[in-house]
């Protein structure tokens, strides 16, 4: 009787095989992943260009570790196929196009998140699920949305907010809710939203001191998270709170130099470009924001209206660090279109339905 | 024109744009000046100081002075890292510090300053600090005070800007075309006809100034008439 598979997992499993005769040379230790050698289960290096049997010393077979024997079982073709998006989170071919991964994020910088005449939310959330499966310690202000609302979007992009808020991971600070609570606190009890209970709505530094105390290194022999992030969802809200321009603007400031340059974080934000309103707060704000970014991402709505396939397009213009002579592409282009569980990009013009 | 524009004092705009950055002419000037043996102070509003050091090598830094407005310009933090008297203070104590001989200020920015203090009084100082409240004869060529002032255009009126243009001897408004920069240069002098003048230029990784050539007519895009003009959008591109 040659060896087969049921054979293989018997002795795996502690069983010795009733009966066990090898036809021909004995089998190689290590049992190749050559698509030969595991039709025939016979391993004896079939031959082929790829059949690693052939390489290696021919051994008593008993040598097999088990787990060689799991992974071939598992594994119906010699290599795996890709993770699904759940499995990663995050929009990978976003990820692409940053040239960026969660192992390898950089740190210590500034993102913009802009909007115009579109819906840039989705990259509020690529980043909220790419941080986390980053293990960064995330810290988002959520001005817009509930915080049911991100964790039902991350479950989508395969993070659990509420598992990352209870281990310690995740700090929200949910706006509208807390935007009530500021009512009802003692006057002098600190509030992260005080700026609210104010006529003059003054500065943001309550708002400030809690993102620090939220993202502040915990001093321990070991670190448990790999850098701190701020996620800001958005802060065109807080002009329409009655909050001047040069007032966010420090906001940011005092952020980026906490977090950016000191504790080695990065900090993103999005804000909403008023277009031709002519807002001239908002203007200032996204100008002031840009000068201060080292990476800008846009997302705009088509010119031509609304498109069942291509839901926008984005542009991303990288600004820092400075680089005066690089070849370097500082500007890339890409229309967009948004589904379920992910986002696809591509050229312009080049939509899987155009062509 | 542009390597000459050291040789005059006075207040020196550098206008940039969210696409054409300014702060890498301004080191480059920086360094220029400390390559001449001046005296270099910066006040860094914008940019931490590690930041602003970056890409200089030892001899250029050890000649460099920053002045600390970066990490924490409204004393919010605690210990307090703030430089004494606020911004309004630390740009007047520049004057003190540039008494005798040549020297650089640079003002990295000038839109930091002018968000955080009324415009006639950051003119004022800044009239003082360029010391044009003296006579031209009054100050050797050796001991001219030169500031270099960073401004982000799109970030204030027309106001603030015309206010800070008629104090400027020479400003450097930048700009370019298919990735090549360039610098248009207005330039002021005493009972001379204002010059006006534009310079392409690249800045090496070293921050070492290299002028260039025209780019040739055939590589500039034709203007398209469906695509929106970027003449005065906010956005930057």
């Amino acid at each position: 009787m040659a060896w087969s598979w049921e054979a293989l997992w018997e002795w795996n499993a502690g069983k010795k095989p009733a009966q066990l005769r090898v036809q021909g040379p004995r089998p190689c230790a290590r049992l190749c992943a050559c698509a030969e050698c595991n039709r025939s289960a016979r391993f004896i290096g079939c031959g082929q260009r790829n059949c690693a049997c052939a390489l290696l010393p021919r051994v008593p077979v008993w040598w097999v570790l088990p787990s060689s024997l799991r992974s071939i079982r598992d594994s119906p073709s010699s290599h795996p196929g890709p993770p699904c998006v759940l499995e990663l989170g995050m929009f990978p071919e976003l990820n692409n196009l940053l040239n960026t991964t969660p192992e390898g994020a950089e740190q210590g910088k500034l993102t913009l998140l802009c909007d115009a005449k579109t819906d840039g939310s989705f990259l509020v959330h690529h980043f909220l699920s790419f941080y986390l499966k980053a293990n960064c310690k995330v810290c988002l202000v959520a001005l817009i949305q509930s915080f049911s609302h991100y964790n039902i979007v991350g479950q989508k992009l395969g993070v659990s907010l509420t598992a990352a808020r209870e281990r310690g991971q995740l700090v929200v600070l949910e706006g509208l809710k807390s935007g009530v609570d500021v009512f009802f606190r003692p006057r002098e009890e600190p509030h992260p939203l005080q700026f609210l209970r104010e006529a003059n709505a003054g500065d943001l530094q309550p708002l400030y001191a809690f993102v620090r105390d939220a993202l502040q290194p915990v001093d321990s022999g070991e670190a448990a998270w790999r850098c701190p992030v701020l996620l800001v969802d958005d802060l065109s809200v807080l002009l329409s709170l009655g909050v001047g321009p040069v007032a966010v603007l420090d906001f940011v400031h005092y952020c980026r130099a906490t977090v950016c340059q000191e504790w080695k974080g990065n900090v993103v934000c999005l804000v909403h470009d008023s277009g031709d309103t002519e807002d001239e707060e908002s203007d200032v704000l996204l100008n002031g924001l840009s000068h201060q970014s080292h990476l800008i991402l846009r997302a705009e709505g088509l010119a031509t209206g609304f498109c069942k396939d291509v839901h926008g397009q984005l542009r991303i213009l990288w600004r820092r660090p400075l680089q005066p002579t690089t070849h370097r592409d500082r500007s890339l282009t890409y229309q967009y279109k948004i589904q379920d569980k992910s986002v696809s990009f591509f050229a312009k013009g080049m939509s899987p339905a155009v062509l | 024109m542009l390597e000459s524009l050291l040789a005059v004092g006075g207040l020196m705009l550098l206008r940039d744009s969210v696409e054409w950055e300014g702060r890498s002419l301004l080191k480059a000037l920086v360094k220029k000046s400390a390559l001449r043996g001046e005296q270099v102070h910066v006040l860094g509003c914008e940019v931490s100081e590690e930041e602003f050091r970056e890409g200089f090598d030892s001899n250029i830094n050890s000649r460099l002075v920053y002045h600390d407005l970066f990490r924490d310009p409204l004393s919010w933090s605690k210990p307090g890292k703030a430089l004494p008297g606020g911004p309004l203070e630390a740009l007047r104590a520049l004057d003190k510090r540039t008494v005798s001989g040549p020297a650089t200020i640079a003002l990295d920015s000038l839109s930091w300053l002018l968000h955080h203090l009324p415009c006639p009084t950051l003119c004022q100082t800044l009239h003082a600090l360029s010391r044009q409240d003296s006579c031209p004869g009054d100050t050797p060529p050796g001991e001219q005070v030169r500031v270099l002032g960073l401004l982000h255009e799109e970030l204030h009126g027309p106001g603030p800007l015309g206010a800070l243009s008629s104090l400027a001897q020479t400003e450097v408004t930048l700009s370019g075309m298919m990735g090549q920069a360039s610098a248009q240069i207005l330039c002021r002098r005493p009972r001379q006809r204002p010059t006006h003048q534009t310079q392409w230029f690249s800045i090496l990784p070293d921050f070492s100034l290299e002028l260039q050539a025209e780019p040739p007519l055939e590589s500039q895009p034709r203007s398209d008439p469906h695509t929106p003009s970027t003449a005065g959008s906010t956005a930057p591109w």
